[in-house]
């Protein structure tokens, strides 16, 4: 080490892609919200960046529509003064039927260091870390994981309590088909949360408790939010209505919309989380998206410093 | 490990005292002052000749931190420095700002330190104070205030303790048993 200070330590990331946070530990998950409070307080200066990442390039390809994580991972990029190209399929060579391998290794080939993905088949990233010397970081994968935004829920509630060991979580909704709720089960756990999933039963199925044993099962609304902490509420696509798994938008609002007299189940003073875009009316009542309850907006916030912490720890060391 | 203390306690204090006074000498008072340490011991340093400055001259000087990880330009590959907090707490434009450190080496840390600073604003003017000047200079930079100067060689390692991070005050040099390109 040249500097005539040294460094207070050095810290070691152990994981060349990011897919999901099955492969997480405590340490790891710390490591990054640690990283997160600096980059927020990067986020709070008068000019928002920080030479860090000069010279490396940040592709982000979305196979699938996206507002907040694209851009979010974006921002986080350029924050860093890191360079950014987006690929979004529509407008891409995908539409010449230009497959997945093929892309990831045109971009390799280009010289980008990372690329975000978001793809509507599970395992897409995982085929394509197999396939490129670039570090992968999955922005959603089908319904499997989506590692970034559970990362900055749980920055997100232990920048307002203080902690997240023995918080009692319930996440309500579609569990079937989100993504979101998966990463957040393995990473809830790893850092020491009770987690209860909540939803009609067509959609929270017997399945989950073989994957995810320590996930108390509830298709109960009210029983399932006494003594939460965090109520998490995920958002419901009008195509599981199409599909038959409801019976009817109205029936899920009726049976599993988080209102104030609903939250009032919980523990006083319980946060509600939406990984969005909120479905106005449906998931939430709108005195609780707008509420003192919501940390809605805060996740946003956090979703950019996390992004930038998570590149920071993956291409930060490198010379 | 060889080990070699050259500056106890006591001449630390006595270095920061003079320091301290030579500070308030250079910038003829305390006016538009701010003391920014340099992570790790430079923020304990800063903090200590701001309030020895309050002592004699009944003004109380700001203190700012500074965590230069995100701006060096020396992180070897694979090795990561752990992010801190940077805590700047007032605008520094139009500012006289005392930079702080522990031991001024290569000039990197000094140099990462600038490029942070500038993000923060435009100082009137950006002076240095260091505990311990070790030389190797490797950018054309200098300290304005230096508790001692140590010829040292490169394999040699100039080890500072101070109470508010170590337990106790001391600085001593150490011989290093591998050899670093």
């Amino acid at each position: 080490m040249k500097a005539g200070t040294t460094p207070p330590t050095t810290a070691r990331w152990g994981h060349p892609h990011v897919l999901d946070l099955d492969t997480f530990s405590l340490h790891d998950i710390q490591q990054v919200l640690e990283t997160t409070d600096a980059m927020k307080e990067v986020l709070g200066r008068p000019i928002r960046r920080v030479p860090t990442l000069r010279g490396k390039t940040v592709a982000t390809l979305f196979y699938e529509p996206s507002t907040r994580t694209r851009a979010s991972f974006e921002l986080a990029a350029k924050n860093l003064s890191a360079d950014v190209v987006s690929m979004a399929s529509a407008t891409s060579s995908t539409v010449k039927g230009e497959s997945l391998v093929d892309t990831v290794r045109t971009l390799e080939a280009m010289g980008v260091d990372v690329i975000v993905m978001r793809h509507p088949q599970s395992g897409a990233p995982y085929l394509a870390a197999r396939h490129t010397g670039c570090s992968i970081i999955n922005g959603g994968d089908g319904w499997h994981a989506h590692p970034t935004q559970a990362l900055l829920d749980l920055y997100t509630l232990q920048e307002r309590l203080g902690r997240l060991e023995g918080l009692r979580a319930v996440i309500v909704g579609d569990i079937l088909h989100s993504r979101v709720a998966r990463s957040n089960l393995y990473g809830m756990a790893a850092v020491g949360m009770e987690v209860t999933v909540c939803g009609p039963p067509t959609l929270l199925p017997p399945a989950f408790a073989v994957a995810f044993p320590h996930a108390r099962r509830e298709t109960e609304l009210a029983a399932a939010l006494e003594g939460a902490d965090v109520v998490m509420a995920l958002r419901l696509q009008q195509e599981r209505q199409e599909a038959g798994l409801l019976p009817s938008v109205a029936e899920y609002i009726a049976r599993y919309q988080i209102t104030p007299q609903r939250l009032s189940l919980a523990r006083p003073g319980a946060l509600v989380l939406h990984p969005g875009p909120v479905n106005q009316g449906v998931e939430l009542s709108p005195e609780v998206s707008y509420g003192a309850a919501s940390l809605i907006e805060s996740q946003v916030a956090n979703g950019v410093a996390v992004r930038m912490a998570l590149l920071y720890l993956m291409l930060g060391g490198e010379g | 490990m060889p080990e070699k203390v050259i500056l106890t306690a006591a001449d630390i204090h006595r270095a920061l005292v003079r320091i301290a006074h030579e500070i308030v000498e250079r910038n003829r008072g305390c006016h538009d002052l701010v003391l920014v340490g340099i992570l790790t011991r430079g923020t304990p340093l800063a903090q200590r000749l701001a309030d020895t400055i309050a002592g004699f001259e009944g003004q109380e000087v700001p203190v700012g931190t500074l965590d230069i990880g995100l701006y060096r330009d020396d992180v070897p590959l694979h090795r990561l420095p752990t992010l801190r907090h940077t805590s700047i707490p007032l605008d520094i434009s139009g500012q006289r700002v005392v930079l702080v450190d522990d031991v001024l080496y290569t000039g990197r840390s000094i140099r990462a330190a600038l490029d942070a600073l500038m993000d923060f604003g435009r100082p009137q003017m950006v002076q240095l104070a260091v505990l311990v000047d070790r030389g190797h200079r490797e950018l054309p930079l200098r300290a304005d205030y230096v508790g001692k100067n140590v010829p040292t060689s490169r394999d040699e390692e100039v080890a500072v303790k101070l109470a508010e991070v170590d337990g106790r005050d001391e600085v001593s040099i150490v011989q290093r048993e591998g050899v670093r390109l």
